[in-house]
């Protein structure tokens, strides 16, 4: 249900003049709620930043779903696409896991 | 991500019969700056609570459509879930609350220099609400209303 509550409201705040971003964890739910714009990432329910303690994968994802905004072709739904953390390197690229 | 299949039989059945409300269709939103320049919240829906807040109500009758602001300086550490679903596992959010509210993560973008700066309060909600009208008509609103005074011109929304 929490796909349908942060749906609705994104909703809400696009008509008010704010650009949105979101994260999905369940993109069958997002497509009939119809958000302007998401991130599909590959992670389970309750895991929408990837991994608990690994900033530089929340970072990107983070990173993924701002990347969205300019973007004028909604409703957007998008698959992450994994990529090097590259301007906060902390010694590793980002590897997400499920 | 997770399909239908991950979840509990009984939650499969409730959501293939569930009727989805579709969120307002309207313009995009245009920045009006560089996102470098822009002032960034955050809204998650994993039931969030700070020191002081009441928790959110695990028996409200269709889900709690309540909200709490949290301020920016909270330390995510100190932040209690007060999400009631059941459908996922909690251990991860209760291992690091970035999971569910990046807000280092946000702290560390304006440090880069990728976004602008983050806004002074962000948005909780006990996401798992299977009846939305109260939350739309009451909460919704003074939600939007709220960052709006607070000149917020991107939200990112984290559902768990």
């Amino acid at each position: 249900m929490c796909h349908q509550t942060v749906g609705l409201v994104q909703g809400k705040l696009e008509a008010a003049g704010i650009a949105t971003t979101a994260i999905s964890l369940l993109p069958w739910i997002t497509r009939r709620v119809g958000p302007p714009r998401a991130l599909v990432v590959p992670y389970p329910l309750g895991y929408p930043l990837g991994a608990p303690g690994d900033p530089p994968l929340q970072r990107s994802i983070l990173r993924a779903a701002l990347a969205l905004l300019p973007r004028r072709d909604l409703p957007v739904l998008e698959e992450m696409r994994p990529e090097p953390d590259a301007t906060l390197s902390e010694g590793r690229a980002n590897r997400p896991t499920r | 991500m997770a399909g239908l299949g991950d979840l509990k039989l009984s939650s499969q059945a409730f959501l293939r019969a569930y009727p989805w409300r579709r969120a307002e269709k309207s313009d995009a939103a245009v920045l009006g700056r560089p996102m470098s320049e822009c002032r960034v919240a955050l809204v998650s829906s994993a039931g969030l609570t700070a020191a002081g807040d009441p928790p959110f109500d695990p028996d409200f009758r269709g889900g709690d459509p309540s909200y709490r602001w949290l301020p920016a300086d909270v330390d995510l550490g100190t932040l209690v879930e007060n999400q009631r679903s059941d459908s996922f596992d909690h251990s991860g959010i209760t291992a690091d609350r970035n999971l569910a509210l990046p807000l280092d993560r946000l702290r560390e973008l304006v440090a880069a220099g990728e976004i602008g700066e983050v806004a002074p309060r962000h948005v909780s909600l006990m996401g798992s609400i299977s009846a939305p009208g109260r939350l739309m008509r009451d909460s919704v609103p003074a939600v939007v209303e709220g960052l709006l005074e607070d000149r917020v011109e991107i939200v990112v929304l984290v559902p768990v």
